[in-house]
Order: C-alpha cells, then structure tokens, then sequence
C-alpha cells in the first residue's frame, strides 16, 4: 500500500532522467535567459536605462559592448532587450535590427538587410533594388526623414561589430553613427565585440560620431563562486514535477562539488578558462553520461569529461597514423633537433629514414619511393606537416620545403599511446642521437 | 551671335514704322513695334507691346514665354532690345516647390513672374515669334483643344505662388516713360530694384559688344535714387555720369565729386562737358581735389545749421551716406588704393559727426517714401559694382568682398551670440529664446546697441577707422529697416523659421512610383524630458542643432561674405575647409546656409539653390554626380549622363539662372585615380555662366597638396580655411551655450571635462557625449543624499574613466591563470630571444616551465593554443592565422610594463 503511494508521488525515473536532461540541455545550450545576469547588474542597469532612453525619449544613442568570448555579451543584450520589450511603450514603438559581421560581410549585403528587417522594400513594391548607391540613398533618406518625436526609434545591433569596420570606408558605420549624431530618426547603435581595441579600427570621422561609450564586461569571479555556479547551473529548479527526485539530484550535486577530485577537475578548467561557456561544455559532457542505471552526475563523471575537453586534438590524430608515417614524423622530429628548426624536405626525411633502418631497425623495412611520398603526402594533408612557402609548388614534389606542424611532447604522448608500437621505433624516438 | 549659329533658319529683325520716342541722354530710340521675317520666306511675323512672345532659351521645345514691355535700339540700328516680363513654364519651377501648387500643373500652365534675379532686357534677336497666353480665374478648369496657347493663373515669386489678383495684373508694367526722363530703363516695380542690377552684369557679358548705354543707364538710375530728392534731373544724370567714370578711376576722385555734387551745384555746362568728353575726365582730377578741401569746409558749416535748427534732413543724411557707400566701392574694388578713402573718410566725421542718436532719430523719422529710399540706395550700388567687376576683372578676388555685406553679417551674428550672452547672464524667461529663434533679424533697437558695442570692442580685422563703422551702421540701420517690415507681412503667412529648412534640401529625392520611404511613425508619442538632468541631457545631444554656433565666428563670418559675396555677384568660386573631426565644420557652413537662405527669404540677397553632397553617403566617387543632379533637378540619371547633364547646365548661359551653392563633404573620398570627379567640381565654378560655388570639407590640411594633381589643386585655388581644434575655453562656452541656463552641471565639472577634451583632441562631439554619460552617473547616484542633486567633479571624473580609460589592464586582471601565465611566458620569451616576437612553439615551452614553477599540472598544446586564440580574440596578443599551429607568431598588442604592472597588481 505505501508502496504505491510513493509510486503516485513520484515520477517513473526515466520519465525524471528525461526531465532533467532537457531542463539542464536548455540551460547549458543557451536557449533560456537566465532571470538576472549574474555579475552583470551594473551593466545591464546602463544598457536598459540607455535603450530604454530611445525607446521611449526618442534619444539617439550608440554603445559598443566589449567582453571577452563567453564572457556574456550577447546574453546581457538578450536579457535587456527582454526587459525592454515588457514596458508596453517600448514595445509598441521599438523596431530591430539584428546584423551579423559575419553573415553581412559587406554594406550591400548589410544595407539590404537593414532594409529588409525594416520592412521598407514593401514601400517601393516589388521593386528589387538596382544598385548599391541606389540602396544606400533609399535607406539614408528613409532614415532622414523621421524626426525625434515622430518616428519610432529603430534598434541596430551589429554583432561582431569589428569585423564591420572593415568594410570599404566604413560607409556603413559612417552613416548609422551620423544619424545617430544628427536629428534623424532615433536609432541605437548597439555593436557587440570581443576585441578590446575596436575603436582604434575606426577611421577618424567615424570615431568622433561614436559616443565612445563602452560597457565592458570583465568579470573576474573568484573559485568559490565559479563551484557555486556549477551548483546552481546542475540544480533542479523547485517546481520540478518529482520533488524527491529533485531533492535527491541537488544532494548529489552538493556533494560532487565538494568531491575533492571533482573540485580539483574544476580548478583545473577554472585556471584555463574562467568563461562560462567552457563550464557548459564541461558539464554537458557531464551530463550526457546521466542515465536511469546512473542517475547521478559522479566525479568520475566529470574527469572524463574533463580528459575529453583536455585532450590534445593533434595528438588524437597520430593514434590513426600508419607504422611508416609514424617513422616518417619521427625521422622529422631528430631533423628539427638536428637542424634546429629549419624546413626539410621529402629527401632529408627518406635519407634520415633509411639511416635507421641500416642501423637498428628488425621490425621495419625499406619502402619504395611512391610509398614514402604517399605517406608523405597524407601527413601534408592532415597538415601534420606544413608546406613552407605556397609560391613553390612549382618545385618538385621531393624537395619542396617542409615544416612539422607537431610539438615534441605531442610526438612522444601519441608514441606512449599508440597500439602495439614497435620497440625499436619507439627507441628510435626517444634516443637523443638518430 | 550666339543665337544664329543655332538657328536652322535665318531670321531678319526690323524696326516697324518711325521710332515713338529717343532717349537723347542713352541714345536710343523707341519703337512700337517690330517686324520678324524668315529669310526666303515672304511672310512676316509683327511684334508689338504689350504681345507675348517667345524667346530663345536652353531647351528648344519649351522657349520662355515673356511679354513685351518696350521695344528700343540704338543710334545706328544694330543693338535691338526688348524689356520684358518673364513668364515660367511648370518646367522652370524646380520641383520641390511644385508641391506648393498643391495640385497637377497643366502642361501649358505658365506662371507670372514675380523673381527678382532674372534680367528683364532680351537681346530682341532672341525673339522666336508670338505666343497666345490667356489669363485664367483661379477656381476655372484649364480649357482644352487648343496647343498652341498658353495660361496663366498664378505668379510665381521663385518661393511661392501667387493668385493673379486681377485682370490686369500682368498688363501693368510701367508706362514708357516720356523721352526726356533720364530713367528710361528702371527695371519694372514688381522686380525690385535690389537685385535686378546684380544679376544684370554677367548676363550682360554674353553679349557681343560692350553696351554703353545700358551702363550709362544704371548708374543714371542708381544715382537717381540714391539722390531722388533732387529735383533737377539734367543735373542729376550729368552727375551720374561723373560719377560713373569717376569711380573708374580712382576711389578719391569718386567721393569727392559725388560730394561736390551733392552740396554744391556746379554748372550745368562743365558737366555736359564731361559727357560728351568722357576721357578728359582725369584731366579735372586737380579740381576736384581741392574743391574738396573748400567743401569740407562748407559742410562743416551746413552741419552746424543742420544740428542746431533742425532742418529738412534728407539731404545732409543722403550726402553722408554716400561717400561711406562709394568707400565701400574703392574697398571693395582691391586694385584701387585704399588710402585716399581713407584719408576722406577721417574727415568725414568732423564735417557730418552727429551724434550717433541724433542720425537715427533722422532716419526714424522719415517718411515711407524716405525710408524706402536707403534701401534702394545701397543695394543698385553693389550691383554697379558688380557689373564694373565682371567688366574689369571677370575674377574678383575673393577679398574682394562688399564691406557692407561682411558689416551685416558681422552685425547678425554678433548680435545674435550677445543676445544669447545676454540671455545666459541675465536669466530671462524661456519665451524671449523662442521669441530670438523666431526673429531672425534683430530688431533695429538691438541691431542699434549691439553696433554701439561693436564700436568698443574693435574686432582687430576692421581695417577701416571706427568712424567709418558709425557710416555703414547708419546705412545699415536704414536698409535692414525695409527688410524687417517686409518680412514681418510674410511672417503672417507662414513661419521664417521653416523655410530654410525646406530650402535645405530642394529636390528632395524621390524613389520611383512616387513612394516615400520612411521610418514607420511612433504609435505612442515620445516622452518628453522631465527633469533637470534630463533636460540638460537633451540639450546636450549632438543633434539638437544649437540657435548659434558660439567660438565660431570668425569662421562663420568669412564663410559668410565669400558665399554672399558670390551670390552678389553671381560668379562661382571654390573654397577648401579643413580641420580635425567634431570642430563644426558642416555644422557652419550649414548655419552659413541658413543665414543666407534666410536673407534670400527677406529678399536681402537674390536666391540661391543648395546642394550638399557627402564623400561618406555614397557608394562611389561618380555617385557624386548623380546626387548632385537629382537634387538640383529631381531626375535620375547614371552617372555619366549626370556628368554630361550638369556639364551642360554649367556651362550654358540661361537668363534665369540662380546661384547654386554646392557643400562636399568628406571631399577626400571622392578622390579616383584620375580625379576626374575633383576636377569637374572645381572646373564648373570657373566657366563663365556657371554661378556656383563650391564649398568643400575634409580633414586634413594639406589634402590638396598630397592627394591632388596640380591642375585640380589649381583649379580649388587657395581661399583656404582650417577649423582649429577647441581650446578648453571655447568648449567651456559650447557646453554653455547649449545648457542655455539649465543649472544641471557644477562649474568645476564644466572645466574638466573642456580641459580634458581639449588636451585629448578638441572634440567637441567627445565633450558633449562626456557631459552627457556625466548626467546619467549623476541621475543613478542621485540615491544618495549627499549630493546636490548637480552634475559634480565625481561624477565626471567616472565618465572620464570610462571613456578614456584603456581596458586593457581590467583585461589582463580578469584573465584566467593560464592566460596570465602565458602572457608571462611571452614576455620571457622575448626577454630571452631579444626580439619583440616568438612562435608559439617557443613560447609553449616557456609557459610549460611556469607551470612547473607554479605547481601546476602542465597543459597540452591544444590547450595552450586555446589560451592563445583567446588572448587573440581579444586583441592582447597579435597572432598570425591560427591554421599555422604551433608555428604561428606571438606579438604583444600591449606594453610589457602594463603586463607586468596588472600581473603584479593582484
């Protein structure tokens, strides 16, 4: 009988693991805002104030926000904008544009969209628009001709905005900064960058039209409250469906993060990289290995994920390489040591090869030529190894001029691991002299 | 002639009948009527006054249609004129002002004109043949049926249309006057007098010969105003006549016969003399020399009895005013030595020295007709003047300017920033602000002080003694008087305030199907500033265009007198203006613009049309020609047919052709690799009937000399100006003078923030956005009693902060440990190589040694490359593309102290 009601109250544990995976995905994939950015109230106190200020005074305003990646940039603006949007005012009046400096790769294109998000080509019919003056001249007047009171503010944001001042002329930037300067329509030129030097990018005229306000985001949390925020980012939130179980969930969180082989995987990702992103991934990983069986993120858990994040891209690679490549790399690796870093070529690589295998090789033997230059050539194309200078392609395949693209201490690790390596080579590798 | 290489057929113009009438002093006969026969064609056309007719104009399918006023020749039959009244096409209206009409224009719709600027004398050769016109009531349809007449409904001034108000309005011109009068060709009542002799003078270089009597005519009628009441006409154009030839000698010798004249007779015979004889006039230079110095005796006298018994004071008035008037001629005229006018005027004071009140109560107290007449005095003498320059010297020098222009617009705008000075000082309501905005021209009470003051402060480029001022201030006070009451009747009509504004942007570009695109309006209106800082922070934004540009006047007023002196005249000109971003350079020149539009619309200056073009808002160099035909014309063309289309307009010579004023913008972009666009817009200001003036912008000083080719550089000439950066004390007053008297800000947090600007670049954009982010700090610190409730030293101080403060240093503080250490790794990379780079390769090494040092586990190469890109990203470190791996180049973007500085700090 008990039994049974402890079964009403709670969920099937499957239907709970369903839960929470889509609960936490959503949180770590950035799909939901979060209330209040964290760390971040000053700043979004500035913003909202300042686009509040166009939405509602018809004030033209520019800002740039600068931050490191996965600093949270984008979410502060998403956050402000959300809090904007819920004052009726702003929301009956405010248009928006979104650009990208990665999709509007030119003004053309950028105006287009602008034009476009603006739901202006509607004016004009069906027309398509000519020529690029033809848009820009459609888009400025459009924009002269609203004044401060009447017309209703238009929110620019312009992502990547460094990349923008690398149009030609910056006429893009030029023009939105001068109506933003001048009694034109009101706009707010929000642009979004992570690099901290963008305003030496801008030319002359345009920087004096930027107000040159600035919201940085630097943040500099301490390790207490990097653990507090994975706590808060793993916990169920109080109106899940199964109490116990979130209950029992967030009990197993507090105690992974004073798990001390947990704490000490986190210091390790808090010392490389204090962004929140990097945390997301981390716990993604994490979280991915929650099953019914294991209902429970265990440290265990977490140092796998952690071996995954760390581990070395190029070194994976060497796993899948051949015996003879391997050689190949190898034979590179004492020529580097030899010649101090100067290029080789395919003939250097072959001669310091078929050293070896005079002096002490029993498991390898010589090669033809086209085999060494095929394996030669899957190095290059992995880009394990790099061609010096493009212009000499030219030059016959034997003696074009190589660079190895590998650390010594990724050859050795690859060696360590490498299935069923043979002795002599991995001999050979380690031996000071070839 | 001009007009027979064009024509197909051969015309033959002949005098019909006897002469009516002869001028005995112009030499010229009037005719009743004129007889036009094609050659090989029997039939002959007949013209008489009072016909309309067509004249040879620009466009061939639509003549100008004009009636005839007077037909006359000279002695030997060769010169036939015609003095019309213009009628415009819908053609000839410029597009913007076609909305006035408020409906379609009928195809054959003509308009009475009523402009000033067009010259109303026609070489009678250009006469095509007669024309039907029907004048319309205003609510009738437009009949239709027949082409080949035209109607007429309204007038049209060049800025509004006007109901006919009566039949026999367009039949009104003045009667021909009797052969005897000696004012044969005073241009008819509707043009004004102003501005018709101004625009007469180029017109009159396209003719083949030089034409005499029209010469003789306008300083006849010049002096006939300036002296109208003499009573003696014979003697007033002999006078005249000196006069004229007189200032084409020397400055001297014009003022002291014109003084001669007008206080003593001297006999009739000597003058007739002088008109027949007109190159013997040097030989009486003596003469008048020392009948000078008795005269200045004898006014002393006349002056005495003006002042002490109150006489009929039109004469003494008039006589001062002349020679000041006749200064401004020799000013003006740069070769003509200065002196002497000087040396005259020094007297002047002595034998005319009233005291200033006592000159203005004269002019106060005279008659509508007197008050009239100053007016008219001053403005026919520029346009003399004008005409003798474009004969003498086609190229006027440009500083060759009208004194008196340059006096006016001193005056305006001196007035103009005393007045808001005032206005800061005394704290007046907010009423009389508005009240100022409104009242372009001060009044004449305030014009009186405020040239009262001037006379104190003596601007240093006054070259001119300060007696000299009191006499241009006198003319001045009487012929702004005209003006004022002028404008205040339009004034009733609509607001002087907005119509610059229209006249900005004449043909306002319009996208196909007549759609207009525009930014969707407001559904809920703006809020509107509520409290002081608000307000203040209102006040400060850029755009909120200022009713003056205060520590600019110097600027201002140059630009100025060289656009108004070449709308005078109707010649063109370039002019270069250079200085560093946010020093109000376009925002003079468009105050410039407003001003002068303004005085156009009170009719001190003829029109003008303004074009202003950007480097930065188009997309191409060549685009420059095609913004600037459409918004001359309204059409659209690419921009070779622009260029085709605007060389045509510039170098064609049209009878009604307006000043165009054209402002480049950023002109450095519009430099291609032939720079032919430059080269076009420095050409067309120098061709003969091209009347435009090229006003350019860029930034750097020296553009012409390094990014132009000699014949550009040439062509832009050197009427040079730099806008100098603000010092502390001018961007002190901007913030001022744009806070009006909104307490929001402490006076120390003023100064910072100028002398923080100023130091930094003199930006006075950056001081506003300063102040402004300033009021906001306030408004969110405001919480806390303490303050008081102003814009305090903290508060700026945290805007400073915030906006010239490197992020750098935060940068690196907030930076990771692993990218703190490497970060030290570069730098004891570089330590150790010497050099100010690395690859990454070796810099890893370095970072896998600290990492030992610090007890910490050492990171793999993907990891590090991770640390690097983000360092990258942020622009901490300069690397190369990051497909090189561990070869690429590691470059510090910031000073190895100020990363070791923010590693040490925490």
């Amino acid at each position: 009988m008990s039994k049974r009601k402890i079964q009403e109250a709670h969920l099937p544990i499957g239907e709970c693991i369903t839960q929470v995976q889509e609960i936490l995905r959503e949180r770590l994939c950035h799909q939901q805002l979060p209330d209040k950015p964290e760390g971040l109230e000053a700043q979004h106190k500035h913003l909202l104030e300042l686009l509040k200020r166009t939405a509602v005074h018809g004030e033209s305003n520019s800002v740039l926000i600068v931050g490191p990646r996965g600093a949270g940039k984008t979410m502060l603006l998403k956050c402000v904008l959300r809090d904007l949007l819920e004052e009726k005012e702003a929301q009956k009046n405010l248009l928006q544009v979104h650009l990208n400096g990665l999709l509007q790769t030119d003004d053309r294109i950028a105006l287009k969209e602008i034009t476009r998000q603006l739901h202006l080509e509607n004016v004009v019919g069906d027309k398509v628009f000519g020529s690029f003056a033809e848009n820009l001249a459609f888009l400025l007047e459009a924009l002269k001709k609203g004044d401060r009171s009447s017309s209703r503010p238009v929110l620019l944001v312009l992502d990547e905005f460094d990349l923008f001042a690398h149009h030609k002329n910056q006429t893009l930037l030029y023009n939105l900064l001068d109506v933003s300067q001048s009694a034109q329509a009101p706009i707010a030129v929000v642009g979004i960058t992570c690099r901290l030097d963008v305003l030496e990018l801008l030319e002359k005229r345009v920087k004096s039209r930027f107000s040159h306000r600035q919201i940085h985001l630097l943040s500099n949390p301490t390790f207490p409250q990097y653990l507090a925020q994975v706590r808060t980012q793993l916990s169920l939130p109080a109106d899940f469906p199964d109490a116990q179980f979130a209950e029992d969930w967030n009990a197993s969180v507090k105690t992974l993060v004073e798990d001390r082989s947990a704490v000490d995987v986190l210091q390790r990702h808090f010392n490389s990289s204090k962004d929140f992103r990097s945390m997301h991934v981390l716990l993604m990983l994490c979280l991915s290995r929650v099953s019914v069986a294991k209902p429970a993120v265990k440290p265990a858990d977490l140092l796998e994920a952690s071996r995954l994040c760390f581990s070395d891209a190029k070194a994976n690679i060497l796993h899948g390489l051949s015996v003879l490549e391997l050689c190949l790399i190898i034979a590179m690796k004492h020529l580097n040591d030899v010649y101090e870093g100067e290029p080789f070529n395919l003939q250097m690589v072959h001669n310091e090869f078929k050293k070896f295998l005079q002096r002490k090789s029993n498991s390898m033997y010589n090669f033809e030529q086209p085999v060494i230059m095929k394996a030669f050539e899957h190095l290059q194309q992995l880009e394990l190894i790099w061609l010096l200078d493009s212009s000499a392609a030219r030059i016959q395949r034997e003696y074009q001029l190589m660079r190895l693209m590998l650390d010594h201490s990724q050859i050795m690790e690859a060696l360590q691991k490498y299935p069923q390596c043979p002795t002599d080579i991995k001999q050979w590798a380690m031996s000071v002299f070839s | 002639m001009k007009y027979f290489t064009r024509l197909r057929v051969r015309r033959v113009y002949k005098w019909r009948g006897e002469p009516v009438s002869f001028n005995r002093k112009l030499k010229t006969y009037e005719y009743g009527s004129l007889a036009i026969s094609v050659e090989g064609l029997p039939k002959t056309t007949v013209i008489n006054t009072g016909q309309h007719i067509l004249i040879e104009g620009e466009d061939e399918d639509n003549p100008y249609v004009a009636k005839v006023i007077r037909l006359y020749g000279d002695e030997s039959g060769r010169q036939k004129k015609a003095v019309v009244q213009w009628f415009a096409r819908v053609s000839e209206v410029p597009v913007s002002k076609l909305k006035l009409l408020g409906r379609e224009p009928h195809p054959q719709e003509i308009f009475y004109y009523q402009g000033r600027s067009c010259d109303d004398e026609v070489d009678a050769e250009s006469i095509l043949r007669p024309v039907q016109v029907k004048q319309l009531d205003g609510a009738a349809p437009f009949p239709d049926g027949d082409r080949d007449v035209l109607y007429v409904k309204l007038s049209w001034d060049s800025k509004t249309f006007k109901v006919l108000d009566s039949e026999l309005a367009p039949e009104s011109p003045p009667p021909p006057p009797p052969p005897s009068c000696p004012k044969p060709s005073l241009p008819p009542p509707c043009s004004p007098p102003a501005a018709a002799p101004a625009s007469r003078g180029p017109a009159r270089r396209a003719l083949p010969t030089p034409d005499f009597a029209i010469m003789r005519r306008a300083a006849a009628g010049e002096v006939k105003v300036s002296r109208a009441t003499m009573s003696a006409r014979k003697a007033s154009a002999a006078e005249a006549e000196s006069l004229h030839s007189a200032t084409k000698q020397s400055a001297s010798k014009c003022l002291s016969s014109k003084r001669r004249t007008a206080s003593a007779r001297t006999p009739g015979v000597r003058k007739k003399l002088e008109l027949s004889s007109p190159e013997k006039k040097s030989m009486i230079r003596e003469d008048v020399l020392s009948r000078l110095l008795d005269e200045d005796l004898e006014s002393e006298v006349m002056l005495a009895q003006r002042l002490s018994a109150s006489p009929p004071q039109a004469l003494p008035l008039n006589h001062s005013l002349g020679p000041a008037r006749t200064a401004h001629h020799a000013a003006a005229r740069g070769p003509f030595p200065l002196k002497p006018a000087a040396v005259v005027l020094a007297k002047l004071p002595e034998e005319d020295s009233p005291p200033p009140s006592a000159g203005r109560d004269s002019t106060r107290a005279t008659t509508p007709s007197r008050r009239k007449e100053p007016k008219t005095q001053k403005e026919p003498a520029m346009g003399v003047l004008a005409e003798e320059d474009s004969e003498n010297c086609p190229m006027l020098p440009v500083a060759a300017t009208p004194r008196s222009s340059k006096r006016k617009s001193a005056q305006l705008v001196s007035s103009r920033i005393r007045r808001q000075l005032n206005l800061l000082d005394n704290r007046l309501d907010r009423d009389s602000d508005s009240d100022g905005e409104d009242e372009f021209v001060p009044s004449r009470k305030e014009l009186q002080s405020s040239s009262d003051e001037d006379d104190d402060d003596d601007d240093g480029e006054e070259e001119d003694s300060d007696e000299d001022a009191v006499f241009f201030k006198k003319s001045r006070r009487a012929s702004t008087a005209t003006p004022r009451s002028k404008q205040r009747t339009r004034s009733s009509a609509r607001t002087p305030r907005k119509t610059p504004n229209k006249k900005v942007t004449p043909g306002t570009p319009r996208t196909p199907h007549g759609a207009t695109p525009s930014i969707p309006s407001r559904s809920l209106p703006a809020r509107q500033p509520a409290n002081v800082l608000e307000e203040a922070r209102t006040r400060l934004h850029v755009s909120s265009v200022p009713e003056s540009l205060p520590c600019r006047e110097q600027e201002f007023q140059d630009i100025y007198s060289f656009v108004e002196s070449k709308i005078v005249d109707g010649t063109g000109g370039c002019m270069y203006i250079s200085g560093v971003p946010g020093t109000g350079k376009t925002a003079t020149v468009h105050e410039v613009m407003r001003c002068l539009q303004h005085a156009a619309d009170v009719d001190e200056i003829p029109p003008f049309l303004f074009v202003e073009i950007n480097g930065m808002k188009m997309t191409d160099p060549h685009q420059a020609y095609v913004q600037i035909l459409q918004k001359l014309t309204g059409q659209k063309a690419t921009a070779d047919h622009a260029a085709a289309l605007l060389e045509k307009r510039f170098s064609n010579a049209a009878p009604r052709k307006e000043t165009t004023v054209l402002l480049v913008d950023e002109l450095d972009l519009l430099w291609t690799r032939k720079q032919n666009v430059m080269y076009n817009l420095f050409d067309w200001p120098t061709r003969r009937h091209a009347r435009l003036v090229v006003l350019t912008i860029a930034n750097t000083m020296d553009l012409p000399e390094r990014i132009m080719i000699n014949r550009v550089a040439s062509r832009l000439g050197l009427t040079r100006m730099s806008f100098q950066p603000y010092s502390f004390k001018q961007l002190q007053q901007i913030i001022m003078s744009r806070l009006n008297k909104v307490k929001a800000f402490e006076q120390d947090a003023l100064q910072l923030v100028s002398r923080k600007v100023a130091a930094l670049s003199g930006d006075a954009r950056r001081c506003l956005d300063i102040c402004r982010r300033a009021t906001e700090i306030c408004e969110h610190s405001a919480a806390n009693p303490s303050g008081s409730g102003l814009v305090g030293m903290s508060h700026v101080m945290e805007a400073l902060d915030e906006m010239f403060s490197s992020a750098y240093i935060t940068a690196i503080k907030c930076a990771s440990l692993q990218e703190q250490l490497f970060l030290r790794a570069v730098i004891a990379e570089f330590r150790r190589l010497g050099l100010e780079e690395a690859t990454f390769q070796q810099v890893f090494v370095q970072h896998q040694a600290l990492c030992r040092v610090e007890g910490l586990q050492p990171v793999s190469v993907s990891e590090g490359l991770a640390v690097c890109q983000r360092l990258g990203a942020c622009r901490l470190l300069l690397l190369e593309p990051s497909r090189l791996g561990v070869l690429q180049r590691v470059r510090l973007n910031v000073s190895q102290d100020d990363v070791l500085f923010a590693l040490k700090a925490d």
